[in-house]
């Protein structure tokens, strides 16, 4: 097991470095910089500027230089916050997603996996068609639509929450909402048909056999083969979460990376951008990485090598 | 579906060894006298929530291309005395802070979304037709490399390229076009990549390949066209994604650009003016949210008529 999580880390320094590179070069390829759009500056300043941030050197020595800070783990200053260095930036803002996220996740799952099982259990049954119905209504509202309704029912409308804003638990309850929904309407069906799959298998008559209290059966036998196909999709999900934080976070005023992510976009605040890029990357594969060592662990068919 | 039955009429479906092999897979779906796509046809008019789906969308594509014809008003008309109404008789949907009718601007909204949708679909489906189908006749290791490729990329953030993309290049509807289909071809390249590879050992790629037929030729007219529903089925689910990201980009002020207006960048108005004129966010919000529904029915409905077999590419 330590040497296959060795040797995936070891494969993690190639897929960062084309992702570093890759990133680098499309924003330098860019026509005009980040200093371009304001007034025309004198031509002293400017100079004094880009030797500052050392874009007055050759193309291959910024992207050495780039490469030999991140290998150390510095991502630069930020173009747009002149006294801020990005990993500043994203210190500030990572314990913020990281909260929603994780908050993101658990009304997904919970809630998702609870409606899924059930709607396994009870097949075609009235409780079955309604929840694969919400499901797929969920499925397709979009959380950018989902979020301003939310916010203006539960906040402006009945005042039972903040409208936006961080701090206290309240202030999680909305946007967590907003960004789990699509989530847990599809784990919601993914349990379902897992359900279904396990439900029906020798092994579950065996311990219905064996006379275990039906909630033990379900609980204990059925479930782990069920939320397989969960855990496969937890990957992808991750990273759609970390995606659509960006959005929940604009509604929601929420002061976390995905915020500084957007504005370094409309900004051009290359660094930035660069950094957080990179940062998600990294974040990514590890998570991914954890998926495939819980899979394994769920499922001992599966042999890590 | 449009492109299913045009498909039908256009490639020679009907030799023994052009039929697709899910046909195959379920042989007492066929009857005689119907090709395999007439059958899927009749199977996919007998799933309600497909057809409501398939209803539904060509009402709001046919809106949507005769926008300049039946929109009460013009769509860059303002009036700003008149500000922001709520719906009335002469105002269906209401009309935003600036005087404009938004019934006008979400008919208008509807060319820019379909036209992402399609468009960008058509860019993924090249590119991930092109690379599925080269990786899946090359095989050995440049097949395993290329899929390795694949892999890789999966595990990487998108949007943040797509947002990249659209910083560098500019933020005109033609570069979110390629933006988002470049990011989308992963799926569609495993997908065709799998049926080549398994359509290869196939007798009539067999026979084909005996009588001196060239690799290319093999590939486009025997192979492919045996892959097409497949491709077919997930092209149709990738319009609902790429719209959604279009929304997105736009509702975050990085895709369309005033004054042309897409759902996401109506919603996205809408949602800073919610809590004084609520209608703005509820009504493009709704047209979204009935088509990528719609979209869906269509695409759920197209796979178990076209192959019964294949199982949620997502």
């Amino acid at each position: 097991m330590l040497g296959y999580i060795l040797r995936r880390l070891a494969g993690f320094l190639p897929v960062l470095f084309v992702i570093v590179s890759l990133s680098f070069f499309m924003m330098r390829l860019a026509p005009g910089g980040p200093f371009d759009q304001e007034r025309a500056l004198p031509e002293q300043v400017r100079a004094n500027i880009e030797a500052r941030y050392h874009l007055d050197e050759p193309l291959w020595r910024q992207y050495l230089r780039y490469l030999g800070e991140v290998a150390q783990g510095d991502l630069g200053p930020s173009f747009r916050y002149p006294d801020r260095s990005v990993n500043e930036l994203l210190g500030l803002g990572f314990p913020v997603s990281l909260t929603l996220g994780l908050c993101a996740l658990t009304v997904a799952l919970a809630l998702g996996g609870t409606a899924g099982i059930l709607a396994g259990l009870r097949r075609n049954s009235v409780l079955d068609y309604l929840t694969m119905s919400v499901a797929l209504g969920g499925v397709s509202v979009p959380n950018f639509v989902l979020g301003p309704i939310l916010m203006l029912v539960f906040a402006l409308g009945l005042h039972w929450l903040p409208v936006a804003g961080w701090g206290t638990w309240r202030h999680l309850i909305l946007p967590s909402v907003t960004l789990g929904t699509f989530y847990a309407a599809y784990v919601a069906r993914l349990t379902r048909a897992g359900m279904l799959e396990v439900i029906g298998q020798d092994f579950i008559r065996t311990a219905r056999a064996k006379g275990l209290r039906e909630a033990t059966v379900v609980l204990r036998h059925a479930l782990p083969g069920a939320i397989l196909p969960v855990i496969t999709y937890l990957g992808p999900a991750s990273a759609a979460i970390l995606t659509g934080s960006v959005v929940v976070e604009t509604i929601f005023s929420i002061p976390g990376i995905g915020r500084y992510f957007v504005g370094g976009a409309l900004n051009r605040d290359y660094t930035m951008v660069l950094g957080t890029v990179v940062f998600f990357s990294v974040l990514l594969l590890f998570f991914n990485l954890i998926v495939d060592i819980l899979y394994a662990y769920l499922d001992p068919r599966v042999q890590v090598r | 579906m449009r492109r299913g039955q045009a498909t039908s009429g256009a490639a020679p479906l009907q030799g023994t060894h052009d039929i697709p092999h899910s046909a195959f897979r379920n042989p007492q779906s066929r009857r005689s006298g119907a090709s395999p796509w007439q059958d899927a046809f009749r199977r996919l008019r007998r799933n309600g929530p497909a057809m409501l789906g398939l209803g539904i969308l060509t009402a709001f594509v046919l809106a949507a291309v005769l926008a300049p014809w039946i929109a009460p008003y013009p769509f860059d008309r303002t009036n700003l005395r008149y500000g922001a109404r709520p719906p009335s008789p002469t105002h269906l949907l209401g009309t935003d802070e600036l005087g404009r009718d938004l019934f006008t601007r979400i008919l208008y909204g509807a060319r820019i979304s379909f036209a992402v949708g399609i468009l960008a679909t058509l860019v993924s489906l090249t590119i991930g037709v092109a690379y599925g189908s080269i990786a899946g006749s090359a095989g050995g290791r440049a097949d395993h490399l290329m899929m390795r490729v694949v892999d890789i990329l999966y595990g990487l953030p998108f949007m943040f390229f797509v947002i990249i993309l659209m910083v560098i290049f500019g933020r005109n509807i033609l570069n979110l076009f390629v933006a988002l289909g470049a990011v989308q071809w992963l799926t569609m390249a495993r997908i065709v990549r799998g049926q080549v590879l398994s359509l290869k050992a196939r007798e009539f790629v067999l026979s084909a390949l005996a009588i001196g037929v060239s690799p290319a030729r093999l590939l486009v007219r025997h192979v492919l066209p045996n892959a097409l529903g497949p491709i077919v089925v997930y092209a149709t689910l990738t319009v609902p994604a790429v719209m959604l990201e279009e929304a997105f980009l736009s509702f975050l002020g990085l895709g369309v650009q005033p004054p042309m207006a897409s759902w996401g960048s109506l919603a996205s108005e809408g949602s800073a003016a919610m809590e004084s004129y609520p209608w703005l966010i509820l009504f493009p919000g709704l047209a979204l949210t009935v088509t990528l529904l719609a979209l869906n029915f269509l695409g759920d409905g197209l796979r178990d008529a076209l192959d019964p077999q294949m199982t949620a590419a997502r």
